[in-house]
C-alpha cells in the first residue's frame, strides 16, 4: 500500500474546490487518519480475485434504438445561474 | 390518534370505507407539521396547497389513492425544489421532472408531500452535516436521528406523516430507522431505479421506504419496484406483491447469526436486544444458525473507498454552470469551479470528494480503488455462501443506540466505524430492513435482518413476525 501522506491542497486542485487554510490542516490530520484505517486493506489476499464496479455484474444493456422526445431545452436552463439565447453562460474562456 | 400517526393500511381501510378523506389527511399532516415540526425539523419544505390540490383529484380506487408519502430531499419530483440538504442547490433548484420511483408513488395514487432533511448529499449518519437545518430525534431528545435519512425517519417516528421515502448508501435508510424506531427497507441493488435519485455512490445507492409497520414498507415497495429503461442497472424481474404471504411467519426458515458482528464493538445492550429476538423468532419455529461473513473487518475500509470515489466524480457535476450557486463576478472559469464549489459545499462533502479524488488519482488507483472493488467481491462472495446456508441474517443496525447530538462532530472516523453493520449490504447489493425492538433506557433499537439478491419477500416475512411478537 502507498504511502497515506496526502497533500490536501495539490488535491483539492484536482477536485476543483478552493480550501481555506483552516481547512487545509483539519483534513489533512482527518484524511490522515482514514487513510491509516484503511491501509488496513493491504492484509487481504487478492490474488486472483476480480474487482467488482458493481454488485451485479452484467454485460453491457442496450435498449432499442426508437427515438424518444425529451424535456425542452427551457425546463433545464430554468436552473441555470446564468444563460443567454437559450444557451449558458459563463466567464470568457478564449482570449478574442 | 391523528390521522399522520396512523399507519398507510388503516388509512386506507378508513378511505375506502368513506370514513374519512384524502383531504383530511393531508390537511391533518399539513396542521402536524406547522404546530410541531419547528421542534424536530424533519422537513425543510412543504407545499400544502399543491398537496391538497393532489388530495382532492386522488383516486382511491388506487393501491396508495390519497395517501401521503414525505420524500427525501435528493430525490427529484416535478416542480418541487431539490436542495439535498446543501447551500449549493438551495432556493436555486426547481426538479424539471419525477424520479422513477416518484412517478411510480403517483401511478400507486399517493401525492409525494414535502421535502426532508438529510446529511448534505446523502453523507453522514446523523443528519448534523445538513447544509441547511436541525433534526431531533424526536423518539430520543437531545439525540441525533441518525442520517442520511434523518428527516424521512424523524418524520415517520415524530408523527408527522404516515410514511417517507428515503435513500441508502450504506445504511441510510436501516440506521436512521433504527435510531428513531421506525421500520426502514434498503431494496437489493437494482429493484428500483435510481433515476431522479442525487447521485452519491451510483453502484451503492438504493432508494427505500421508512414506514410505521412492516406491511406498509411493503405497500411502498410495491409502487416503487421494478425495471426502467433510463436506470440501466435497474432490473427486469418481476415485482411480485410484497404483501403477499407477508403473515405466514418464521417457521422452518432457517435464520443466520453472523459471529463477526457481534463482537466487542457493540453495546451489551443491543447484543442482548438482537440475541432475545433472535430467541423468540425460533420459538415461533425458526431455526437458528452460527454463520461466518469472514471479510467483515474489511467493510468500513472497502467503503470508504469506494464510495467517496464514486461520490467525487459524481459531484463534478455541481459546478455552478448549470445548476445551482455560482459566486458572484468570478475571474474566470477555474475560479468560477473552485469558488462556487467552496462557497457551497460543506466539510463532510469537501473531505469525502478530496478523499474520494486522492484514491482515484495517477500512482494511488491501484492500491487503494482497485484492490478495494477486489475486497467487495469477497465481501459479496461472504454472502453468496452464507445464504446457500439461511434464507436471512439477523444482527444489530448500530452497535450503539443513537449518540448524543454534537458527539462525534470533531471526528469523521468515528462516526464512518460505526457504519460496520449496514455497509456491507450496499457492497454487495443484497437487501436489508430495520425493524424496532423493544426500546433500550427509552431509545429506540431496530434489528437489521438481510437478505439474499432479491430476497425482499423472505425479509418481510421475517420482520412481520418481528414486529408481532419481539
Amino acid at each position: 500500500m502507498a504511502d497515506p501522506e496526502i497533500d490536501v491542497r495539490y488535491v483539492a486542485n484536482l477536485a476543483r474546490i478552493n480550501l481555506s487554510d483552516d481547512e487545509v490542516t483539519r483534513f489533512s490530520k482527518q484524511l490522515e487518519d482514514i487513510m491509516g484505517y484503511i491501509k488496513k486493506l493491504g492484509e487481504v489476499d487478492v490474488e486472483g480475485i476480480e474487482p467488482s464496479a458493481h454488485p451485479i455484474i452484467r454485460a453491457n444493456r442496450v435498449r432499442k434504438d426508437i427515438p424518444v422526445s425529451s424535456l425542452p431545452a427551457e425546463s433545464f436552463l430554468q436552473n441555470a445561474p446564468d444563460q443567454a439565447s437559450g444557451q449558458l453562460r459563463v466567464p470568457k474562456v478564449v482570449d478574442a | 390518534m391523528s390521522l399522520a400517526s396512523s399507519s398507510l393500511s388503516s388509512l386506507r381501510q378508513k378511505l375506502t370505507a368513506g370514513e374519512i378523506s384524502s383531504r383530511e389527511i393531508v390537511q391533518d399532516v399539513i396542521d402536524q407539521i406547522s404546530s410541531r415540526d419547528h421542534e424536530i425539523g424533519a422537513f425543510l419544505s412543504f407545499d400544502p396547497d399543491s398537496a391538497l390540490a393532489a388530495a382532492d383529484q386522488a383516486d382511491i380506487s388506487l393501491p396508495l389513492g390519497g395517501l401521503p408519502i414525505g420524500i427525501k430531499d435528493n430525490i427529484n419530483v416535478e416542480g418541487q425544489p431539490c436542495s439535498c440538504a446543501s447551500k449549493f442547490l438551495k432556493d436555486a433548484f426547481t426538479s424539471p421532472y419525477d424520479a422513477t420511483a416518484i412517478s411510480g408513488l403517483k401511478a400507486a395514487g399517493a401525492i409525494p408531500f414535502g421535502r426532508t432533511n438529510l446529511d448534505e448529499f446523502a453523507m453522514g449518519s446523523s443528519t448534523e452535516n445538513s447544509g441547511l437545518q436541525t433534526t431531533h430525534n424526536p423518539s430520543a431528545p437531545g439525540h441525533i436521528p441518525g442520517g442520511s435519512s434523518g428527516g424521512s425517519a424523524a418524520a415517520v417516528a415524530g408523527h408527522l406523516i404516515p410514511a417517507t421515502l428515503g435513500s441508502d448508501t450504506g445504511g441510510s435508510i436501516r440506521q436512521p430507522a433504527s435510531h428513531c424506531g421506525v421500520v426502514g427497507l434498503k431494496p437489493s441493488y437494482g429493484r428500483v431505479s435510481r433515476f431522479g435519485l442525487v447521485a452519491f455512490g451510483s453502484s451503492l445507492d438504493q432508494i427505500g421506504p421508512l414506514t410505521r409497520t412492516v406491511e406498509d414498507a411493503a405497500l411502498l415497495l410495491n409502487a416503487i419496484s421494478g425495471e426502467d429503461p433510463r436506470d440501466s442497472t435497474s432490473l427486469g424481474e418481476p415485482v411480485p406483491d410484497y404483501t403477499d404471504g407477508l403473515d405466514h411467519g418464521v417457521a422452518g426458515m432457517k435464520l443466520g447469526i453472523p459471529k463477526e458482528y457481534f463482537t466487542d464493538g457493540i453495546s451489551p445492550q443491543v447484543r442482548e436486544r438482537v440475541e432475545s429476538a433472535a430467541k423468540k423468532l425460533e420459538a415461533q419455529g425458526a431455526e437458528i444458525v452460527e454463520i461466518s461473513l469472514p471479510h467483515t473487518e474489511y467493510a468500513v475500509a472497502t467503503y470508504y473507498i469506494i464510495a467517496p470515489a464514486e461520490a467525487s466524480s459524481n459531484l463534478s457535476r455541481f459546478d455552478g454552470v448549470r445548476y445551482g450557486n455560482r459566486v458572484d463576478n468570478p475571474e474566470d472559469m477555474l475560479s468560477l469551479y473552485k469558488d462556487s464549489r467552496e462557497a457551497g459545499f460543506g466539510s463532510e462533502v469537501k473531505r469525502r470528494i478530496i478523499l474520494g479524488t486522492y484514491v482515484l488519482s495517477s500512482g494511488y488507483y491501484d492500491a487503494y480503488y482497485l484492490r478495494a472493488q477486489k475486497v467487495r467481491t469477497l465481501i459479496r462472495r461472504d454472502f453468496e455462501q452464507a445464504f446457500e446456508k439461511v434464507d436471512a441474517i439477523l444482527t444489530p443496525v448500530a452497535p450503539e443506540t443513537a449518540p448524543k447530538m454534537g458527539d462525534a462532530s470533531g471526528d469523521p472516523l468515528k462516526h464512518y466505524l460505526a457504519d460496520i453493520f449496514t455497509i456491507s449490504a450496499n457492497l454487495a447489493g443484497n437487501c436489508g430492513i430495520s425493524v424496532p425492538l423493544e426500546p433500550i433506557e427509552g431509545k429506540p433499537v431496530g434489528i437489521q435482518i438481510l437478505g439474499p439478491y432479491l430476497g425482499e419477500r423472505e425479509i418481510l416475512r421475517c420482520a412481520q413476525a418481528v414486529e408481532a411478537g419481539c
